[in-house]
């Protein structure tokens, strides 16, 4: 069962007459780790183990940055009962990075229950940062009581509708996306008509050599619906950027690392702050894992990106907190 | 004589009497009782237990989160709404009017059950 699942995430492509030979699918787990390199959409991956080995020009860039996720502040279950703790772990790892990022994002669950408390914790700690600007998205638990209006208040002041937005920065243009709310039944994450709209508009007038990087709470591609963790309608906004040569896609919420290339895209789940989870079928449920203390850093993390102006590349390192 | 059998009948009365008000006064023992009808889901592993519930006219139905994550227990068709419920919180609502209830979590939108009403 579970690995008839597995393949059925190795063949879910967008029916675009993709060139299946290019299709590239790597899955790391937080502990082992991997670097990739994106150039002309051909992405190279590399175990962290084998960092040595990788060229320092391979590994810099003009820009780069770190993704962080899912640091569920609040959470004091057994899987993780120290999640400030951890959170501030990677805050260290972030600081420890040979070149300081340019900013940081953060992918949604910033909160475990929406609390004003547990936002100001994890913005105190994202202070002691070297890097300054956080961007972020909500999670579906930053949105928990109030339609997400304590969350605009806070982090999406110059955010259109549930909290999306764009950005540039060094040619890469960013778009921020929310696709947590206004669930229904038995379905995954949308982002619905009004920011679908929203990002054909806003890329319209971008050139296709302009690298673009999407990233959201949900995963924007299949990983495992059976469990929620896809988008309904991801395939529409993927759809307005075909015609750029480099789109990167980072997501959160099913706390562990995972990457897809597909054509023009490379998609990547980021691991949590906070708690690890199981891989998609392989338990009852996808709730938190627990794995033996001394193991836990093993299985979270941070994800540093570098650009290269020019060669079209981005390439994506997670680090754990070990 | 005549004394004594409606002596007999009188005592058999007593008994008759105090025997229906000791069953009426015994918890769930009969289907005239007073006492509201009463249900649990159960909400463990990404899941409702029992995934659909049948139950009469004015039970109150109540939910018990049993996960280490958070969920909420929503009416599809905004009959009733949770708010967020942690590990060991509980949601109750009597459901006064015979029909068919689906509901979701609207964190975890693919966990649904349904609550029937007769």
């Amino acid at each position: 069962m579970a690995k008839r699942k597995k393949e059925e995430i190795l063949h879910d492509h967008n029916n675009d007459g993709v060139d299946r030979r290019g299709f590239l699918k790597c899955m790391a787990w937080a502990g082992t780790g991997a670097l990739c390199v994106m150039e002309g959409g051909i992405l190279k991956s590399y175990s962290l183990s084998r960092l040595g080995e990788i060229s320092a020009r391979e590994m810099a860039g003009e820009l780069s940055f770190v993704q962080i996720s899912d640091s569920h502040m609040g959470f004091n279950k057994p899987a993780n009962p120290d999640v400030a703790g951890t959170l501030k772990s990677a805050v260290q790892k972030i600081n420890g990075l040979s070149k300081p990022p340019g900013f940081m994002l953060h992918t949604g669950d910033i909160s475990h229950l929406s609390k004003p408390e547990e936002f100001d914790t994890v913005d105190q700690i994202l202070k002691s940062a070297n890097a300054k600007d956080v961007f972020f998205v909500p999670g579906e638990h930053d949105v928990l009581n109030d339609d997400g209006k304590s969350y605009l208040e806070r982090y999406g002041k110059n955010a259109k509708g549930a909290g999306w937005y764009s950005f540039d920065k060094k040619g890469v243009h960013f778009i921020a996306l929310v696709n947590v709310m206004n669930l229904k039944a038995g379905g995954l994450g949308t982002l619905g008509h009004e920011q679908l709209e929203w990002i054909e508009d806003d890329v319209q007038h971008l050139k296709s050599s302009t690298p673009i990087v999407l990233f959201a709470h949900i995963p924007l591609w299949s990983v495992y619906p059976e469990w929620g963790w896809g988008t309904e309608d991801s395939a529409q906004a993927l759809a307005y950027l075909k015609k750029f040569g480099s789109v990167t896609v980072l997501n959160g919420h099913i706390h562990q690392i995972m990457q897809k290339v597909e054509g023009n895209v490379t998609f990547h789940t980021a691991a949590s702050t906070a708690f690890p989870q199981p891989q998609p079928g392989k338990a009852d449920s996808p709730g938190p894992m627990k794995v033996p203390a001394e193991q836990l850093k093993n299985v979270l993390g941070i994800t540093d990106v570098n650009y290269v102006q020019g060669r079209n590349a981005l390439a994506v390192v997670d680090s754990t907190l070990a | 004589m005549m004394t004594k059998s409606v002596c007999i009948v009188g005592l058999l009365a007593t008994v008759m009497v105090a025997t229906l008000l000791l069953s009426a006064g015994s918890p769930g023992s009969s289907a005239n009782t007073a006492e509201p009808a009463s249900a649990e889901v159960k909400v463990d592993n990404f899941s409702f237990g029992p995934a659909t519930l049948t139950v009469a006219v004015g039970t109150t139905v109540t939910w018990t989160n049993r996960d280490d994550i958070p969920h909420t227990i929503v009416s599809t068709d905004k009959v009733f709404k949770s708010k967020v419920l942690d590990t060991d919180e509980k949601f109750s609502f009597t459901f006064s009017k015979a029909g068919t209830y689906p509901y979701f979590c609207s964190i975890h939108p693919k966990m649904t059950g349904s609550v029937v009403v007769q």
